[in-house]
């Protein structure tokens, strides 16, 4: 019924009998009857009528209509109407017909569904000037759309488009529209479409509207007009016209860095939790872990095996035998479920990967802290190997659940639904891991065993036992790691390569030992990683005053990601030197703690 | 932890003099007669650049108790100082005959960079693979030493220092040649580099600064300083409270090994005929690291033995059995961590001790 209250406007353009009685038609009504009209001059108006009245519902009809497809049945009284054919076609090649204007299947005077053949029926015509009208109509068609979100978006196009004609059904939307986004939109698109008024005053106003909304998807507009306005030398508007960009741009820049802080967020998680196993091991065990990283890799191919048993199975090119693993064959949600379960088999698998690696080597060297490290690399370069073997030396596709893909706009900072999601899962992690360390028994023993292992096995705890348990804890935190990385980059043999030398730093930093320092530097550094990326090409030009390698330094500015690591790295080092502990360094006064 | 420091003098001088006459004398003459392919010599002439590199990771860690991770830094840095010259070197013979290297070339230069205008002499060259290494081991060694990292930590921060190198030199707005780095060399002080002699001349050159190079370690612990370099291995509590300042101490063994291992980079880019990024990633640091662990830290004949073994046996393994060198390199490291901690060098005395306690049991 909204269709009813734009009367006012349309009264003008129509003042025919026939499209008085349309205006109470449904718009496929309408178009049904303009169809079946044998004058084109009221095929013509009857059409016209539907201009910006349209829904959903008609974009089907005007389909058939241009593609020849939309017939005309001749009742028994003489008239005439629009009928769609549809459904398998029987030995006569007669198919069932359906009324236009309703949907409706078309009967006959005994009331009986009719079938018709479609060569027995003359097809509804059109021309040139009736095709530019169906396109109105459709065009228009989007703006009663159900969804906002498609309502938004075509408003929006209007609104860029700037047809001046457009503007009467915009304003006769803007009465009835509701729903909050679409409303300024509407603004947003009017105040635009009146920045082609001659006049003036209208044109300053519609500056200000513009100011008011500041919109980024205004800012060539705004551009245009600035010249325009020079040109034309009209110093009110251009003023107004300069307000409302310096209003669009302060609005980028606030959207700039609000996306800046999420990605810094979102790497800090992800950071967090890659480190998160090290700070077990490497924090609390003082295990040089090298192969921390090729225990995050065997998380995400566990959740590569795991998606692939869900799905349709596959088989593995493992050293170089073909070994074929069995699928569930599930399909839509229960497939994509995958991922739930995918989660305590990373864990498992690399929490038994560590358990075998603390058992079989690692115990041997606790008194020997590098040659640990050296030991674990000869590991990690194994299992590299070992996982290019088993899977191939390409990365594997593993795909994002829908539940986990998507974005999520919250003013115009996009936020993507996989990061947002490992931002709250990093930290429930913190938090399990908090509460393990701190409320359960096991972790009273880790504790005990970490913090003095000579006093906790005389006191009865079975140091050794708890030694493999913690180095387990550790790497299954990995392997969690690894299932969520799968979900963000790619999976392969040399994944975990990329994170280990950042997860080291992020526990040194930290503080070696210490949960919220390990919390803290991670997004800290994720955080000033983004910052340096986002704003580093904006200081380049800047460099030019320092000798000698100015131009060098700019041009290096230029390559923001690596720079911007670079000076991360170098920042750790300054920063050590004035915290050599990292942040939350226990207090003792032992030398070499 | 000990180690026996101090073979018996007049076996360890013996035997240091034969290796030493007959990597300088013996292969050359074998090449000169034809006996010996230019390709195989140049191969030794790597292997000795990579001892260099061993030795210098040895001398930090095996006698200072410093593991350095980023000892593949300073030598791909002494690398490509003297690629740079080798560069300037090729002239207008390279791919696009223009009077720039051809990766400039291809960048859009026009003009050679300022930075790049000296290297044209050799003699700047060679003080620029002492020169900027050494201050990059000052500076960082400096900063790392004062604030007190030590163990693990400085491990983990020479790691990051090389990472974060390699990045930077992966890009080609460094204007050093991007991930392809320098290659296609073609002359060397007016020599060609293809020519037979020159080759001999290359591999003189490395076997005699590896030799000069284990003769100085070996002073160096004969003296007073190598007694305090071991007690910081060994103490380094006990040592500064004996009122040594161990940072000093510390930074200049830092600074020496680092032009130790840049001498062998410059001396491999050459022989090689190639030097690019990939060789100053972490894994490289690591790799010699292993080449010291299982040939016999703490020992003059160890890190040689190590880097020349096992890169003798990568040459023939990745031709071999490509997929499973890694895995191989892996295990063999894994192993002589846990059950040869002396590394090769240990081998004759553990056997001998095996077979003489055999028949007294």
């Amino acid at each position: 019924m909204k269709a009813l209250l734009l009367l006012p406007c349309l009264l003008a353009f129509f003042a025919n009998a026939t499209v008085w009685a349309a205006e109470s038609a449904s718009p496929r009504a309408l178009v049904a009857r303009a169809a079946a009209e044998s004058e084109r001059a009221q095929t013509r108006q009857l059409l016209s009528a539907a201009v910006g009245r349209a829904d959903e519902t008609v974009a089907p009809l005007l389909d058939a209509w241009r593609r020849d497809t939309l017939f005309l049945h001749s009742r028994a009284d003489g008239g005439r109407i629009a009928v769609l054919l549809s459904g398998e076609k029987d030995d006569r090649g007669a198919q069932s017909a359906l009324r236009a204007d309703d949907g409706q299947p078309l009967q006959d005077e005994a009331g009986r569904p009719m079938r018709l053949v479609a060569a027995d029926l003359p097809t509804a015509e059109h021309d040139a000037s009736l095709r530019r009208t169906m396109k109105a109509i459709l065009d228009l068609a989007e703006l009663a759309a159900a969804d906002p979100g498609r309502r938004t978006r075509s408003v929006r196009n209007l609104g860029l488009a700037q047809d001046v004609e457009k503007l009467p059904v915009l304003l006769a939307r803007e009465t009835v529209e509701s729903a909050p986004e679409v409303r300024r939109a509407l603004r947003e698109a009017i105040a635009l479409l009146r920045l082609k008024d001659p006049r003036e005053e209208i044109r300053i106003t519609a500056l200000q509207e513009l100011q008011a909304v500041s919109s980024l998807a205004t800012a060539d507009v705004l551009a245009r007009v600035i010249q325009e306005e020079s040109a034309a030398g009209n110093r009110r508007a251009l003023e107004a016209a300069r307000k409302a960009q310096q209003a669009v741009e302060w609005h980028r820049t606030k959207v700039d860095f609000a996306g800046t802080l999420f990605r810094g967020l979102s790497l800090g998680s992800i950071l967090l939790v890659a480190a998160l196993g090290l700070a077990i091991t490497f924090g609390l065990m003082r295990v040089i872990n090298m192969a921390h990283g090729e225990l995050i890799a065997v998380g995400a191919y566990t959740t590569y095996l795991t998606q692939a048993f869900f799905g349709s199975g596959m088989t593995l090119p493992c050293f170089g035998l073909s070994l074929p693993v069995p699928g569930l064959q599930l399909a839509g949600s229960s497939r994509e479920a995958y991922f739930i379960a995918a989660l305590p088999a990373s864990f498992l698998a690399a929490a038994t990967a560590g358990l075998v690696l603390e058992r079989g080597i690692i115990r041997f060297l606790y008194r020997r802290p590098l040659e640990s490290l050296l030991a674990t690399w000869g590991v990690s370069l194994v299992l590299q190997q070992a996982l290019r073997l088993i899977f191939g030396p390409n990365n594997v596709q593993v795909s994002s659940p829908s539940y986990l893909s998507g974005n999520w706009l919250v003013g115009d900072v996009i936020l993507g639904w996989n990061r947002v999601f490992v931002i709250g899962f990093a930290l429930l992690i913190v938090l399990g891991m908090g509460l393990v360390l701190t409320r359960s028994s096991l972790g009273l023993l880790i504790r005990a065993s970490m913090q003095n292992r000579t006093m906790a096995a005389c006191l009865g705890v079975r140091t050794e036992r708890v030694n493999a348990l913690t180095f387990a804890l550790g790497s299954g935190l990995a392997g969690l790691a690894g299932a969520f990385l799968s979900q963000i980059g790619n999976v392969g043999p040399s994944l975990g390569q990329g994170y280990i030398i950042d997860s080291f730093m992020v526990v040194v930093v930290g503080g070696v030992g210490s949960l919220g320092g390990t919390i803290l530097s991670a997004f800290g550094i994720g955080g000033i990683d983004q910052v340096l990326q986002q704003y580093l090409p904006l200081v380049a030009p800047g460099l030019a005053w320092v000798p000698g390698i100015g131009g060098f330094l700019q041009n290096l500015a230029q390559d923001a990601a690596v720079f911007g690591k670079i000076l991360v790295l170098a920042g750790i080092i300054l920063f050590l030197q004035w915290r050599p502990a990292g942040l939350f360094s226990p207090r003792s006064r032992t030398l070499d703690e | 932890m000990t180690f026996s420091t101090r073979p018996a003098p007049r076996l360890g001088t013996m035997l240091l003099l034969a290796l030493g006459a007959a990597l300088v004398v013996v292969l050359p003459l074998l090449h000169a007669t034809g006996l010996l392919s230019s390709f195989t010599l140049s191969v030794w002439g790597k292997y000795l650049c990579y001892a260099l590199l061993a030795l210098s990771v040895d001398l930090l860690w095996g006698h200072t108790g410093l593991l350095s991770l980023g000892q593949a830094l300073f030598f791909t840095l002494g690398g490509y100082l003297h690629g740079m010259y080798l560069m300037r070197m090729i002239g207008e013979l390279g791919q696009y005959r223009k009077p720039i290297p051809d990766f400039l070339v291809f960048l859009g230069w026009e003009r050679l960079p300022a930075f790049w205008e000296p290297f044209a002499s050799f003699p700047f060259a060679i003080a620029m693979v002492f020169l900027i290494p050494g201050l990059v081991a000052f500076g960082f060694g400096y900063l790392a030493f004062r604030s007190r990292v030590k163990g693990v930590y400085f491990s983990i921060l020479t790691q990051a220092l090389t990472y974060a190198a390699s990045i930077m030199f992966f890009r080609n707005n460094l204007l050093l040649g991007g991930n392809n780095g320098f290659t296609d060399f073609k002359f060397i002080l007016g020599y060609r580099l293809d020519d037979p002699g020159t080759t001999r001349a290359l591999y003189v050159a490395s076997a005699v600064a590896l030799l000069l190079a284990v003769a100085f370690c070996r002073w160096l612990r004969s003296t007073k300083f190598g007694l305090v370099q071991h007690a910081i291995r060994d103490g380094e509590n006990r040592v500064l409270f004996s009122g040594y300042a161990a940072v000093h101490f510390k930074l200049f063994v830092f600074v020496v090994a680092a032009l130790m291992a840049a001498v062998g980079g410059a001396l491999y880019t050459p022989q090689v005929g190639i030097i690019n990024p990939g060789e100053m990633q972490p894994e490289k640091s690591l790799e010699a690291v292993v080449w010291v662990a299982l040939g016999g830290r703490g020992t003059l004949l160890g890190p040689a033995l190590g880097a020349v073994s096992v890169n003798a046996l990568k040459s023939w393994a990745t031709r071999a059995y490509p997929d499973l060198w890694l895995i191989l390199l892996g295990g063999i490291f894994v192993l002589a961590v846990l059950f040869l901690p002396g590394g090769l060098v240990s081998l004759p005395a553990r056997l001998r001790a095996l077979f003489s306690r055999r028949p007294s049991s």
